[in-house]
C-alpha cells in the first residue's frame, strides 16, 4: 500500500470525479427528480427522486456537487443545508410507505456552515435522519462516491449495507481541520489523514463498512454496469431479510464497544 | 389556581431592585476567600457564594459545572446509583497523544471518561439520568461516551424509565476518528428505540453543546431545555464567521437564539430545573389516553 492517505482524500475532492447525478442517471434510466423539503426550501446540494433500477422501483437520494461553477455554486459545493437533509428524509419516508428501497450516494465535505444553516437547525436535521433512518422500514444502501464528510455524510448512511468508492473518504473531521486544532498548523493535513484512519481500506478493517467499490473504468459504462451488478444483487438480498431493522440497529450498536465488558 | 412558582422562570430582572438590590453585593465578604469574576458583569463573587447559588452568578451568569457538581444539587439525596462505572476504552487508531492525553485528563479528572450515567429521583420521580462533563476533553465524544449513553438509553428501555440528560460537548472525539462518528448514529438508534417505546426523554443542553452531539442526541429529546446563555449548535461559531466571511447576528447560537428559532422548548435557570424536571417527569407518567 504505497498511496498515501492525503493524496487519497484529493483523488476523491478531484473535480473530474462522477458525482451523485452522474451514479443516478446511469443506473436509473427512468429516474424522475422530486424537489424540495416542504417545510423551508429546496436544496440544491441534495438531489433526490424516484425511478426504476434494474426493474426495481427505488428512491434514490444524492449529494450533488455539480461540475461546472456556476453549478457548483448553486448547489453549494455539494454542502447540503438542513433543508437538504429534510428533503432527503422525505423521500425516504415516502419509499418506506410505498416499500420501495433506498440508494443514497454520498459526496459532501460536510454540513453547510453558515448562518442560515444555524438558524435552520443544522444539528436538528441531522440528529432527525439518524433517528428516523434507524427505523426506516425499507432496505438502505448508501455509497460513498467521493468525500464523507462527518455528520453531513453520516446522515445519508444510517443503512444496511455502506460501501466506499476505492479512493473515497470517511472521516470525522476534514484532515485540515484536525491538523490546525490539535497540532495548530493545517499544513500538517497529511500526517492527520494518515492518522485519522480516514480511507475506503481503513473503514472496511475498521468495520465502519461492508465493501469497496473499485474504481476500474471509473465513470464509463463498464463502471456502472459492474456497480448496478452489485447493487442489485445486495438489493435483492436484503429486500427478503425478515430481521432488517434488527440488523441494522445491531450493525451501529456494535460499533466502538469497549474491548474489556464491565458489568452493569 | 396560582400560577406555579416556576412557571416565570423566563422572567429576567429589568432592574437593579428587581435583581435584589445593589446592597447584596456590599455585604463584606471574607477577603481571604479565593473569588471568581463573572464574565457578564465583572463583579468578583467569593466562591462560597457562587456554590451555594449553583454556581451561578447574582447577575444570572451561568459558570460551568463539573458533572458530580451538577449531580449532588440535581438529584434527590442518596437516590443516584451510577452504571457503567468502570466502562473505560483505549486508543483505538493509536492516535499520536491521545492515550498521554486520556491518562492525563483522568488524572486532574478523577472521572474516567467523558458521561456519568445512573438511575436516580428527581424531586420523587425515578429516572436514568446522564450528565455529560466539561473538565473531562470538554465532554467530546468517542467510543466510550457512545456506548455508555447507548446503553442507558437500551437500560431505561428494558426498565420503562424516562431519560434526563444534561448535554455539554466539543462534539465528536476526533482521535478516535470514524469510530467516533459511529456514535451520534448508534447513540441515536438507542434515542429512537426508547421514544418509539413510549418513553420520555428530556434534554439539557448546557453551555456549550456543539457538533455531533447537537447533530445527535442532543436534539432527539422529546422536550428540550437549556440553561440561560448557553452556546449550542452545530458548527463552531468561528468556524461559521471564516466561511461565510459575515459578521455574526447577536446572540448568535445561544440558547435564546434557539429558542427563538423554534429548536428549543424551554430555557430554565440551573436554580429552577430541579422543579422543572420534576414537574415533567411526574406530568409523563400520567398519560390518560392510553
Amino acid at each position: 500500500m504505497s498511496t498515501q492517505a492525503y493524496d487519497i482524500v484529493k483523488l476523491a475532492r478531484a473535480n473530474k470525479r462522477p458525482t451523485g447525478m452522474d451514479y443516478i442517471q446511469n443506473l436509473c434510466a427512468d429516474f424522475l427528480e422530486l424537489h424540495g423539503d416542504r417545510r423551508y426550501a429546496d436544496d440544491g446540494a441534495v438531489v433526490g427522486g424516484v425511478g426504476h433500477f434494474r426493474g426495481i422501483p427505488v428512491t434514490m437520494v444524492a449529494i450533488e456537487k455539480g461540475h461546472s461553477a456556476k453549478e457548483r455554486l448553486a448547489r453549494t459545493f455539494g454542502a447540503p443545508h438542513p433543508e437538504g437533509y429534510r428533503k432527503a428524509l422525505r423521500l425516504m419516508k415516502q419509499a418506506e410507505k410505498f416499500h420501495r428501497p433506498v440508494l443514497c450516494f454520498v459526496d459532501t465535505s460536510g454540513a453547510y456552515c453558515g448562518i442560515g444553516a444555524e438558524e435552520r437547525g443544522q444539528g436538528q436535521a441531522i440528529a432527525e435522519n439518524l433517528m428516523e433512518m434507524m427505523t426506516l422500514n425499507t432496505p438502505v444502501i448508501t455509497v460513498l462516491i467521493g468525500e464523507g464528510g462527518s455528520g453531513g455524510a453520516l446522515a445519508l448512511s444510517v443503512a444496511d449495507r455502506v460501501w466506499m468508492l476505492e479512493n473515497a473518504v470517511y472521516s470525522v473531521i476534514s484532515p485540515e481541520g484536525c491538523a490546525s486544532i490539535l497540532w495548530k498548523d493545517a499544513s500538517k493535513a497529511d500526517e492527520a489523514a494518515q492518522r485519522l484512519k480516514l480511507t475506503a481500506r481503513d473503514a472496511l478493517r475498521l468495520g465502519i463498512i461492508e465493501g469497496i467499490v473499485p474504481e476500474r473504468e471509473l465513470g464509463q459504462s463498464g463502471f456502472y454496469t459492474l456497480l448496478a451488478d452489485r447493487l442489485e444483487k445486495e438489493l435483492h438480498l436484503l429486500m427478503g431479510q425478515k430481521d432488517l431493522l434488527q440488523r441494522r440497529y445491531q450493525r451501529f450498536r456494535a460499533i466502538g464497544r469497549p474491548a474489556a465488558p464491565t458489568a452493569e | 389556581m396560582t400560577p406555579l412558582p416556576f412557571l416565570h422562570f423566563s422572567h429576567k430582572p429589568k432592574n437593579e431592585l428587581e435583581k435584589g438590590g445593589r446592597t447584596a453585593a456590599l455585604v463584606q465578604e471574607d477577603a481571604s476567600e479565593p473569588e471568581k469574576t463573572c464574565p457578564n458583569c465583572h463583579k468578583s463573587i467569593p466562591i462560597s457564594r457562587l456554590w451555594a447559588n449553583w454556581n451561578t452568578c447574582p447577575c444570572g451568569h451561568h459558570f460551568r459545572m463539573g458533572g458530580r457538581q451538577r449531580l449532588r444539587l440535581l438529584v434527590d439525596k442518596d437516590s443516584f446509583e451510577e452504571l457503567f462505572a468502570g466502562m473505560t476504552g483505549g486508543d483505538p487508531l493509536a492516535f499520536p497523544g491521545y492515550q498521554e492525553k486520556l491518562d492525563a485528563v483522568r488524572t486532574a479528572s478523577r472521572e474516567s471518561e467523558a458521561v456519568l450515567c445512573g438511575t436516580a429521583k428527581i424531586g420523587g420521580q425515578p429516572c436514568c439520568l446522564f450528565i455529560m462533563e466539561p473538565y473531562f476533553m470538554m465532554g467530546s465524544m468517542g467510543t466510550v461516551v457512545g456506548e455508555k449513553i447507548t446503553s442507558l438509553f437500551e437500560y431505561a428501555t428494558k426498565y420503562s424509565l424516562p431519560v434526563v440528560g444534561y448535554t455539554v460537548s466539543g462534539g465528536a472525539r476526533m482521535q478516535e476518528g470514524l469510530l467516533s462518528l459511529m456514535q451520534m448514529a448508534k447513540t441515536s438508534g438507542a434515542v429512537k428505540r426508547h421514544s418509539d417505546a413510549g418513553l420520555f426523554y428530556c434534554v439539557v443542553l448546557t453551555d456549550p453543546t456543539t457538533g455531533g452531539v447537537t447533530a445527535s442526541f442532543a436534539m432527539e429529546g422529546d422536550i428540550i431545555l437549556a440553561e440561560p446563555g448557553a452556546t449550542v449548535g452545530f458548527a463552531g461559531a468561528r468556524v461559521v464567521e471564516q466561511t461565510t466571511r459575515k459578521a455574526l447576528p447577536k446572540g448568535f447560537q445561544t440558547a435564546e437564539f434557539l429558542q427563538k428559532h423554534g429548536f428549543v422548548d424551554a430555557i430554565v435557570p440551573r436554580q429552577e430545573q430541579q422543579q422543572v424536571l420534576a414537574f415533567l417527569l411526574d406530568l409523563h407518567q400520567r398519560g390518560t389516553t392510553r
